[in-house]
């Protein structure tokens, strides 16, 4: 599969991520330069984490009208599979190609370290490989990873299984000190409606090798490349 | 021309920022301080003096990029 892994002004995720794709799980991946105006032929792109244009304004406000967001969007649109992960995570909500926001968190303090997570749901193109109840322990680095959403909308995530994955503790429970930063319904992750477009504040690709203390990201690349994967077979077929 | 604008975190969103300073000022023996919210405060200054154009890109620009309605209110007024 070919991946695009945009490059922001203070992306400090994206070799990270080209990395895991490419040597790790042995796909292509190649950096895209946030003035580019075109994908090219990629089947998926991913928005790496960061602190785009120095988090002014909001964290991703910036990012969101550079040239290369508007292809993202485009792609989306055509139903374009995307992945963001923190500050991409970030972008992607203020693109409102995601519902909901990121704010400080609530404990105003940056959070660094080993958090674990679960798949809420295993039917999306970024959860199909995740085992259902396994614990991932993956790590997080944010200072606005505090996920909000209006009572209307966190709704409307419930009912259609929009909301990919929650903080937990080691055994799988959704308590309140599992949550890093005061997220709603401890959410870690959520993807749109069409289900083709994600994103979430944890990054898997610091935790895709044994060498870095956990593999249980790979989980996630490997999701959405078997998604792909499906996709090019139906196509092909 | 200049646009002073406001922005400050909806009500229903948690402001740990304001909080922590509202429990400062109770530290500090301030009396009666309620609830505080914390935002942000902006200048633009504007060419031209036709006040009710520039009230409509203001009003574009903060609902677009100065600030996020899902989680921000903004106010704001054009001054000479």
């Amino acid at each position: 599969m070919n991946f695009a892994v945009l490059q922001f002004p203070a992306s400090n995720c994206d070799q990270d991520a080209v990395h895991v794709l490419q040597n790790v799980l042995g796909h292509s991946a190649r950096l895209l330069w946030h003035k580019e105006t075109a994908l090219g032929d990629v089947d998926a792109v991913l928005v790496p984490g960061g602190f785009s244009y120095g988090d002014y304004l909001r964290t991703g406000a910036i990012a969101r009208f550079s040239p290369v967001m508007q292809a993202v969007k485009q792609f989306a649109d055509n139903g374009g599979h995307v992945l963001g992960i923190c500050n991409g995570f970030q972008i992607l909500c203020e693109a409102h190609l995601l519902p909901g926001a990121l704010v400080r968190n609530r404990s105003l303090q940056f959070r660094c370290e080993t958090i674990h997570l679960k798949a809420a749901t295993t039917d999306s193109p970024f959860t199909n490989q995740i085992p259902a109840d396994k614990v991932l322990r993956v790590p997080i680095a944010h200072g606005e990873g505090c996920y909000f959403a209006d009572e209307e909308t966190l709704a409307k995530l419930q009912v259609n299984r929009q909301v990919l994955w929650q903080y937990c503790d080691a055994t799988g429970a959704l308590t309140d000190v599992a949550n890093p930063n005061g997220s709603l319904l401890n959410i870690a992750g959520v993807c749109n409606e069409r289900r083709n477009v994600a994103g979430l504040m944890p990054h898997p690709e610091r935790a895709s090798e044994p060498l870095l203390g956990s593999a249980d990201g790979r989980l996630i690349f490997e999701s959405l490349i078997h998604a792909l994967q499906q996709r090019a077979g139906a196509k092909a077929a | 021309m200049k646009a002073k604008i406001i922005i400050t975190p909806k009500k229903a969103v948690l402001d740990p920022q304001g909080k922590t300073v509202q429990n400062a000022l109770e530290h500090m023996g301030y009396k009666g301080v309620g609830a505080v919210h914390v935002g942000k405060y902006i200048e633009v200054e504007l060419a031209g003096s036709d006040k009710e154009s520039a009230h409509k890109q203001i009003d574009e620009a903060c609902h677009k990029i100065l600030s996020n309605p899902v989680i921000e209110d903004y106010k704001f007024e054009i001054v000479d």
